[in-house]
């Protein structure tokens, strides 16, 4: 059965021998060898034929659906400010290669028990970044001797102590001190400061992080499928990492740049390959996800992810007509002219532009016949 | 203290807005005041607004008094017996014109009977609520709001008979229809806008049914022997204007028959129906590339002198000439001058139009489709009346459309035609439904108007009934004559040697960017090839400096670009759109260099 088995590895990849041997099992030896033959078969015939234009196919497949993108933005329920960009400019922003995408956002996954619900509300705001806006009731400025008064929200103020050392730390030339009425009294610490510097500094301190994890602008507890997740608006994979609460290995962000830099750019491939999985699904359109597959693997051919776009993969291309065919014709040629470039005529565009047969497809093979 | 505005400008304040506003409306119904004057009190924000400027959407409504209009029964009968005049109303105070902002602060009721002590206005009628066209819809209020405004769009771009003084006019690009007919079915707007005057359409027998599948698509089919009858025949008008022009130096272009030794000379041929005077005379028919206009112009660049010397010879051939795939018949001949005083010439030509295959039609009703079959009369269906239909309308366009008036309109127009009267379908204040039925069943026909028909070719009966019946059927401006287009080979750019772009051109069909993807996904690399062999080109490419050389005919060799002597040079076939990209490189001191090598 093994050699059987030994016999094919050769022939096919293993994840389908291992689907073969997940079915056929207690099948007879003539039986399972027809089984595989008839497997192969199938495999040989859906293998891509030498010459096929997969690039153009994978191009076509994925911008005619494209076209059919409707609704972009998609609203959660409940949280006014967090929308979610879908569709094609969600698209457009995974295949160009965007650094900055629009609505960056985290699913995290809770280890056991908070998985199951347990404190998740406490969880969720722990993890939020909070900045000492959210703890300001009113802020008054007595100009004579030029102290602010800051007071603080009646719920926040058991804290109130160690936030006014934690804003000693974060500004420099002025000192915070906390009073009997449990408000901060802010004082600059040399004479010279001036009326303005304080009106500057009370808008500074409100941005100023207090707690939770930077770059987590929301939270939302959320129950999918009989466990309870934390979405979140903003990602920052690295420090949620550090949670010991958090179960890293299901936890999501939809910022591929992050995974490429956590993670490297093998994940980064599979979060592109999710990411548009994952925007066609919600549109209702289905893609081969081979052709996908086609697109991550060219985007990351490179070692880091590229857009397509002449900043990326096109700027890539060793053809310099290739190149001057899309977009920013001048500056590639007189680039090229300034280098002494060559170009091979090795690839479709530039054969078109020549006039001569492309080299795929029938325009691939030749014959050559000796001469009498 | 309330704000006053004055055209959006704080002029300054009152005690009681709602009083203020409304002494100035009393003083507008008494004349006092301009009618487009118009009042609105804000009671959130405690604003009056007044406007009078220019460029408010006003509109007429009949004041209306503790739940009475003020216009009453004794107005209307002045009004018939011309005592009164809608100025007259106006200055009574009976009607006024409300703009958008105070029609905010109004209550207005859409029929009479509808009225309250609420009420503050009544509608004039409610056919008042949509514009001319729309309102020449019959039962626009059964129909799909989309449907109806598509319907009054289609009607602008019917043929009809646009002007009765036609022949004396020189329009550019107008039809006029040979047979129209005033609508069976029509609206009350018929007569406001005389519309009998200048009626744009035809009243058809239509069968909603299929035919051996040819309205797909919201085709029709239509009865041959109604185009031999004149269905929906009609002329194309268009007029060929030509001009003696006056240059510097006192020359001047001359209309006349072009000597042979002018530049561009034509042919004998094309100048054939020229008279004495250089112009064409009425009724010629000509064809493509025939000249209409004879004309010559002084030459473009006086240099020389002995330009002046050979002044005939030197002449410019300026004809007015028709282009590729132009026809017609020269229906009338003007000769008269300009504003400048130049000697202008106009040639109205006319061509008949009678319909094809691809011309398109249209019900009031947002229901377009072109003509996809011309059904010989003895193939049409026939009921057992003896009739036959002129055009066969697909049911599939019904259900999805919603446009119940189009059904309504072919059972009145049945209605109406057997009863030899004209239905009224105003929208709104339409005839009823349940009316028309039974009046078609008082006729002796079935009163949802089915018929029983029989196959024109084999005379079986068909199982199922069909509904037949009259409707107005609007001939659209847009042909198949005027838009074909086709070709093998043809006129190529001088730039790039490509084809050249428009039908008007004789242009090709560009096989464009996204077209080639699918030829490369098809990996037909040999086909793809050879359709872009349009622009092909062999140019000698010298070996060694790799640039392009020429061929030498008087030697019968090809020499390089650098020595024009004894280079190796090879022949390389390309685009020639990419020799030109390598003319341009080397303009932008960029050199291009070549290297040739054995392909295996």
């Amino acid at each position: 059965m093994d050699e059987l088995y030994e016999e094919y590895e050769e022939k096919l990849p293993l994840s389908i021998i291992e689907e073969v041997k997940k079915y056929t099992e207690g099948l007879g030896k003539m039986k399972l060898k027809k089984v595989l033959e008839e497997v192969y078969k199938e495999y040989r015939s859906s293998l891509a034929e030498p010459g096929e234009s997969v690039g153009i196919v994978s191009a076509e497949s994925i911008g005619e659906p494209g076209t059919q993108m409707t609704l972009n933005t998609f609203h959660f329920a409940g949280v006014s400010e967090m929308n979610v960009t879908t569709g094609l400019p969600r698209l457009i922003e995974i295949l160009d290669g965007r650094k900055e995408i629009s609505t960056k956002m985290m699913e995290i996954r809770l280890k056991s028990p908070h998985n199951k619900g347990k404190d998740i509300k406490e969880l969720a705001k722990q993890i939020k970044e909070t900045t000492f806006k959210e703890f300001i009731k009113s802020i008054d400025i007595d100009m004579v001797e030029l102290t602010m008064t800051i007071t603080l929200n009646d719920d926040k103020r058991e804290s109130a102590a160690r936030i006014a050392k934690d804003l000693d730390k974060a500004v420099k030339g002025f000192s915070f001190r906390f009073d009997k009425e449990e408000r901060i009294i802010v004082k600059g610490s040399s004479k010279e400061e001036s009326l303005g510097s304080l009106y500057r500094l009370k808008e500074k301190i409100k941005g100023i992080y207090i707690s939770g994890i930077k770059g987590i602008t929301q939270v939302l507890p959320v129950k999918r499928d009989e466990e309870f997740i934390i979405m979140t608006a903003g990602t920052n994979i690295k420090d949620i990492a550090r949670l010991d609460f958090v179960d890293l290995e299901k936890t999501m962000t939809n910022d591929i740049f992050e995974i490429e830099k956590n993670f490297g750019i093998e994940a980064a491939r599979q979060a592109i390959i999710n990411e548009i999985l994952k925007v066609t699904r919600t549109q209702g359109i289905e893609i081969d996800v081979r052709h996908i597959m086609l697109v991550a693997d060219t985007m990351c051919m490179s070692g880091h992810v590229l857009g397509i776009n002449r900043y990326g993969i096109v700027k890539e291309k060793p053809s310099v007509l290739a190149r001057a065919s899309f977009e920013t014709p001048i500056k590639n040629i007189m680039d090229a002219s300034m280098t002494g470039e060559a170009d091979f005529l090795n690839s479709i565009i530039e054969n078109v532009m020549i006039n001569q047969p492309i080299p795929t497809g029938t325009g691939l093979p030749v014959l050559i016949m000796k001469g009498k | 203290m309330t704000e006053v505005y004055l055209d959006s400008q704080f002029v300054g304040s009152v005690k009681n807005g709602r009083d203020f506003a409304d002494a100035l409306i009393g003083a507008r119904r008494m004349n006092k005041l301009p009618s487009a004057l118009n009042v609105m009190f804000d009671e959130e924000t405690d604003k009056v607004f007044v406007e009078i400027c220019r460029g408010r959407c006003i509109r007429p409504l009949i004041v209306v008094k503790e739940g009475k209009p003020l216009l009453t029964e004794k107005h209307i009968e002045q009004l018939q017996k011309n005592e009164l005049a809608w100025s007259d109303l106006l200055k009574q105070g009976v009607i006024e014109y409300l703009d958008p902002a105070e029609e905010e602060n109004a209550f207005i009721a859409f029929f009479e009977e509808e009225l309250t002590p609420e009420h503050t206005h009544l509608e004039v009628m409610p056919l008042a609520i949509v514009g001319i066209t729309t309102s020449l819809v019959p039962f626009g209020n059964y129909d799909h709001q989309v449907r109806l405004t598509q319907g009054s769009k289609n009607q602008k771009q019917a043929i009809g008979f646009y002007a009765a003084n036609y022949f004396n006019r020189m329009d550019m690009d107008v039809n006029v229809l040979h047979y129209p007919q005033v609508p069976v079915v029509g609206t009350l707007m018929d007569q406001v806008l005389e519309y009998h005057k200048h009626p744009s359409g035809m009243n058809v027998t239509l069968a909603i049914m299929s035919y051996q599948g040819y309205n797909m698509e919201d085709a029709i089919i239509v009865n041959k022997g109604s185009i031999d009858r004149g269905l929906a025949r009609s002329s194309y008008y268009r007029p060929i204007i030509s001009e003696e022009l006056r240059y510097s130096g006192g020359l001047i272009d001359e209309v006349c028959i072009p000597d042979k030794d002018v530049k561009g000379f034509r042919s004998e041929h094309d100048y054939r129906f020229l008279e004495q005077d250089g112009i064409i005379y009425p009724e010629a028919v000509v064809g493509e590339s025939d000249v209409i206009i004879g004309k010559t112009s002084p030459p473009r660049f006086l240099s020389s002198l002995d330009e002046y010397n050979l002044a005939t010879s030197s002449r410019r051939e300026s004809s007015m000439s028709l282009k590729h795939g132009e026809k017609g018949v020269v229906d009338f001949v003007l000769i008269t001058e300009n504003e400048e005083g130049n000697k202008l010439i106009q040639v109205r030509l006319r061509d008949l139009r009678i319909p094809e295959i691809g011309d398109k039609f249209t019900s009031r009703h947002g229901q377009k489709g072109v003509i996809s079959l011309i059904v010989p009369e003895e193939d049409m269906p026939i009921s057992a009346s003896g009739m036959k239909p002129d055009i066969m309308f697909g049911p599939h366009g019904i259900p999805s459309r919603m446009t119940v008036a189009h059904l309504l309109e072919i059972l009145a127009g049945k209605t109406g035609a057997l009863a030899g009267r004209y239905i009224n379908g105003t929208i709104y204040e339409s005839e009823s439904e349940e009316d028309i039925r039974k009046e078609l069943s008082s006729l002796g026909f079935r009163e949802n108007g089915t018929e029983l028909m029989y196959n024109g070719t084999t005379g079986e009966v068909y199982p199922a009934r069909i509904y037949i019946g009259n409707i107005y059927y609007l001939k659209l401006k847009h042909m198949v004559a005027n838009k074909v287009h086709s070709r093998a080979r043809g006129p190529i750019q001088l730039l790039t040697r490509q084809p050249t772009e428009g039908r008007a051109k004789e242009g090709g069909l560009r096989l464009g960017e996204m077209e080639k993807d699918t030829f490369v996904a098809h990996g037909a690399s040999l086909l793809l090839k050879e359709r872009f062999d349009s622009d092909k080109v062999i140019i000698p490419i010298s070996e060694e400096y790799g640039l392009m050389g020429y061929h030498d005919s008087r030697k019968n060799k090809s020499v390089g670009p650098i020595t024009f002597e004894n280079d190796e040079v090879s022949n390389v076939e390309m685009s020639y759109a990419f020799k030109l990209l390598l003319d341009e490189l080397m303009s932008l001191t960029v050199y291009p260099k070549i290297r040739l090598e054995r392909k295996f």
